[in-house]
């Protein structure tokens, strides 16, 4: 179970262009479900799934990882929560250009301290779950969108997180390919993984993958 | 273990990361190799001159008498000798003959010296290797010289010093004592100067006053005084081309402070990309830590190794007049190599201290990069 | 003074870590004047990240105090021919009023930056800063002692002329001399040795307790502390004789020479690494009060125990190997 109470966030506060991103948001996620948060760009969807996966920290507010308050950790205990118990998978893919698929997908195992032919192994693994084991050795920027998109996921799984975040994450991809996302998401799922999407895709929404909708507006959950 | 698993991904990521922007790295790690040679072949040569200069001196007498007449040196009655021998301490005090010849045609001053033992006959001459570079032709193998009254003799060169001792010994001329005695006109019953061997060299300030005592008009000379001054010279020569290299390490300095700064787009996006898929900022700053080591003793390897080849198989070509300040007699003059860790602990203070200390705050404002950066687009 | 590029580069080098650890200072008294952990602000957010800032500043400068003292003592070494009477770093250290200040100061500077680093480490384990007030605080103290040692040594170096007579290891270091350098000589050999190897037996038992039960830890930063003291006297008073293999000579520095292996290297390292993480051991105990520490620190001090006992056994196993291997006798 995670637990949200009171979470506000401010960006530049106090100063002219302050802007409140979130306006209190009370709410709670039951793990090993699909949770997509929906609603219009702006209306605080991303800011909220940065705060719940420990990349940053609310103005006010707390939230409860089973239990365990994480809010108020300082950034290397965040930093460790976020590795070990998040996988991202970014709008726009977030790879890094000139290095090889392989090395992208074994990041952010780096600062764990496991032996290079572990994290190695898991790697190829994933690669291979995901069909794309043929380009390991290319760098990333000659793969296709739908194979970075792989190539993201593999990068997401590889410290065996609990819980999987997605942005938007078929916002480049076409019908096809975001339905083969999906289907990927669903198997996460019968592998007891939670899953928290936002996204204002209806394929997404509207899809039976999607266990819970919560929808946002002006940085509020209505 | 895990802590050593860490190190060896980051310094992984690390070289991967510095062989991607090898170009702009490229010209990082030139123009820090060259600071360091610079730097380098200073210090080597400086070094290389004072050891050079050691062994010279290392078979010379402790002591040296000189007579002054007139606040001036002057030549020395041979009947000294028995005074000073009366001093406890000495074992063996020797006159010497020594002087300088100018020879017109290669208008140049050679040292003309009588040595302790000179087996041959009269008309020979024993040279060091850089006289007969530099004298001219020879006449049959015979080198022409001009007694002090006027009249001309032939002296056949037979011998030639080897390249070891070069620094002294280039334009050395030795003959016998009645030979130099008719070049260069000093009276018999007479020498430049004594020499004095010491028994125990803890003595020999001690000896050195009584020779006073004894002798009032004399002035004697220690070894180690002159050891000494041999070496403040270098290392004050070498710590005078440092100061004027100043303003090439601040260049330095500055254009390494700005290329920490001013991180491309690109590079930022990716320490962003980083931290929000759980690097934290100590992972980053580690991660820059390799990069500084990598480049540092890349730089220093290729600098020093450099500096190495400049100064002991290329002669200091660069520098060799700025500190080596002997005459222009010694083209062929080559070094012994001699590296010590005194020398790369200076070298690491001058220019890997500053460099990584003003590296640290850019470097971390980079790794404080949001790690919610990359989910705003 | 002298100018040689070893004094250059040891004063612009401290120049520059004294530049960086007073900034370093200024910003860590920013913090805590706005300090509040249980904010969210984004102010606090940036002060918790220039912590950070802080730490990795004073790494590098542990270890460019490490070079430092290295190459401080190397010049010193080098220097001696310039002066009348000096054999060796004695000799040139003793040359004026600042030589031998500035090696204290140096080595206390390299010890408390140490322990600054030990307490640091544990502190970045808790979640909540537990110890930020305190070790910032330190910080004032390790950074006035940097400075000194920059001005003292500036003083040493501008204070240097070549030809000055002084004494040497033979006379600084001898039973006939008065003050503390001839006390230390004077003291019998044997009897030092017994006082230094009870000393470190006692530390090891100590420690060994520190390994198994986590006891102790306090008495055994007491100890380590005790036995680095205890250990530099031996040098000067008993290990340098066998070293040297004879009876009156009693420096310290010699031991850096060529002529002994640069033997002085390794004991002094291993010394100060038994010295250093052995008092962290105990800094550390005194900071268990918070309760997000209570647990980390013994595990911690674990460890650094097992350093300094690492430390001050190989320490003890170079200090003994000449007694056993040399038919050297010293007249007790």
């Amino acid at each position: 179970m995670i637990q949200l109470s009171g979470i506000k966030k401010t960006f530049n506060g106090g100063k002219s262009n302050e802007f409140k991103a979130l306006r209190g948001i009370d709410l709670e996620v039951a793990l090993n479900e699909v949770s997509v948060f929906i609603g219009p760009s702006g209306s605080g969807k991303t800011t909220l799934l940065s705060i719940l996966g420990c990349m940053s920290r609310p103005t006010s507010g707390r939230i409860w990882l089973s239990g365990r308050e994480i809010t108020s950790l300082p950034e290397r205990f965040a930093a460790e929560t976020r590795r070990e118990t998040f996988g991202f998978i970014f709008q726009n893919y977030n790879l890094i250009k000139g290095i090889s698929v392989l090395e992208n997908t074994m990041l952010p195992a780096y600062p764990t301290g496991m032996k290079y032919r572990v994290i190695r192994d898991r790697a190829v693994s994933l690669l291979e779950k995901l069909g794309i084991m043929s380009k390991s050795e290319e760098p990333v920027e000659h793969l296709s969108g739908g194979e970075q998109q792989r190539v993201a996921i593999a990068r997401a799984l590889i410290n065996t997180p609990s819980i999987i975040i997605a942005d938007e994450p078929t916002a480049h991809l076409d019908t096809e390919l975001a339905q083969g996302l999906l289907d990927i998401f669903a198997g996460f799922r019968k592998e007891g993984k939670t899953i928290l999407i936002a996204s204002h895709d209806a394929l997404v929404f509207e899809s039976p993958v999607a266990d819970r909708l919560i929808s946002m507006r002006d940085g509020k959950i209505v | 273990m895990i802590w050593i698993e860490r190190q060896r991904a980051f310094l992984d990521f690390t070289l991967s990361s510095l062989w991607r922007r090898k170009v702009r790295n490229l010209s990082l790690l030139m123009i820090y190799a060259l600071i360091i040679f610079l730097l380098s072949s200073v210090i080597f040569f400086t070094h290389a001159l004072r050891k050079e200069a050691e062994s010279v001196l290392k078979d010379s007498p402790e002591m040296i008498v000189q007579r002054v007449v007139g606040g001036r040196h002057s030549l020395i009655p041979i009947s000294y000798v028995e005074k000073i021998d009366q001093i406890r301490g000495t074992s063996s005090v020797r006159p010497r003959l020594w002087g300088y010849y100018f020879h017109p045609a290669s208008k140049t001053n050679y040292t003309i010296m009588v040595p302790e033992e000179f087996s041959q006959p009269d008309d020979t001459v024993e040279t060091g290797a850089g006289v007969l570079r530099t004298w001219g032709p020879l006449w049959k193998g015979k080198l022409y010289f001009k007694t002090h009254d006027g009249e001309a003799i032939l002296l056949k060169a037979i011998n030639t010093m080897g390249d070891e001792t070069d620094l002294v010994s280039a334009d050395l001329i030795l003959m016998s004592e009645s030979t130099f005695r008719k070049i260069s006109g000093i009276p018999e019953g007479y020498a430049n100067d004594l020499s004095v061997n010491i028994r125990n060299e803890r003595e020999s300030q001690t000896i050195m006053m009584k020779t006073v005592k004894a002798l009032p008009d004399t002035r004697p000379i220690l070894k180690k005084e002159i050891i000494r001054t041999y070496i403040s010279l270098f290392d004050w020569r070498g710590g005078y081309v440092i100061v004027l290299l100043w303003g090439a390490l601040l260049a330095f300095f500055i254009f390494a402070w700005d290329k920490a700064t001013g991180l491309s787009a690109e590079e930022k996006t990716e320490i962003g990309i980083l931290k929000g898929i759980g690097w934290d900022t100590s992972d980053v700053l580690m991660m820059k830590f390799w990069e500084g080591v990598v480049i540092s003793l890349s730089a220093f390897f290729l600098g020093v190794i450099a500096a190495y080849v400049h100064v002991y198989f290329a002669s200091a070509t660069f520098f060799e007049h700025a500190l080596k300040g002997w005459s222009i007699l010694y083209p062929k003059f080559s070094l012994r190599p001699s590296v010590n860790p005194y020398q790369l602990a200076i070298l690491f203070f001058l220019t890997v201290v500053p460099y990584t200390l003003l590296t640290i705050v850019p470097t971390w404002k980079v790794a404080i990069t949001e790690p919610d950066l990359v989910m705003r687009h | 003074m002298l100018l040689n590029p070893a004094i250059i580069a040891l004063i612009s080098g401290s120049l520059l870590v004294s530049i960086f650890a007073f900034y370093a200072l200024v910003t860590a008294l920013g913090i805590l004047r706005h300090w509040d952990i249980q904010s969210g602000s984004e102010r606090q957010l940036a002060l918790e990240r220039k912590t950070y800032l802080i730490s990795t500043i004073f790494s590098y400068l542990l270890g460019f105090e490490l070079f430092s003292l290295i190459l401080f003592i190397y010049n010193a070494q080098h220097m001696h021919d310039l002066f009348v009477g000096a054999m060796c770093a004695a000799g040139s250290l003793n040359v004026n009023n600042w030589g031998y200040i500035t090696l204290v100061f140096k080595i206390i500077t390299f010890v408390l930056c140490g322990v600054w680093l030990i307490v640091n480490h544990s502190d970045n384990r808790a979640h909540d800063y537990p110890l930020i007030r305190p070790k910032y605080k330190l910080l004032i103290l390790l950074t006035a002692m940097i400075g000194l040692e920059t001005i003292f040594q500036t003083c040493y170096f501008m204070g240097l002329e070549a030809d000055v007579m002084t004494s040497c290891c033979g006379t600084i270091f001898s039973e006939e001399t008065q003050g503390i350098t001839g006390d230390m000589a004077r003291l019998p050999p044997f009897r030092t040795m017994i006082v230094f190897y009870v000393a470190l037996i006692l530390t090891l038992r100590v420690g060994i307790d520190v390994l198994v039960t986590g006891r102790g830890p306090a008495v055994f930063g007491l100890l380590a502390g005790v036995t680095t003291v205890v250990s530099l006297v031996a040098v000067i008073s008993s290990i340098s004789l066998y070293y040297y293999e004879l009876p009156t000579h009693h420096c310290p520095f010699c031991l850096f020479q060529n002529d002994y292996h640069y033997i002085g290297y390794p004991l002094y390292i291993f010394l100060f690494l038994g010295g250093i993480t052995g008092m962290g051991t105990g800094a550390i105990e005194g900071l268990k009060g918070p309760a997000s520490l209570s647990r980390l620190i013994p595990a911690l001090q674990r460890r650094l125990c097992l350093f300094s006992m690492a430390g001050f056994l190989i320490f003890a196993l170079i200090a003994t190997y000449p007694m056993i291997f040399t038919d050297f006798v010293p007249d007790f």
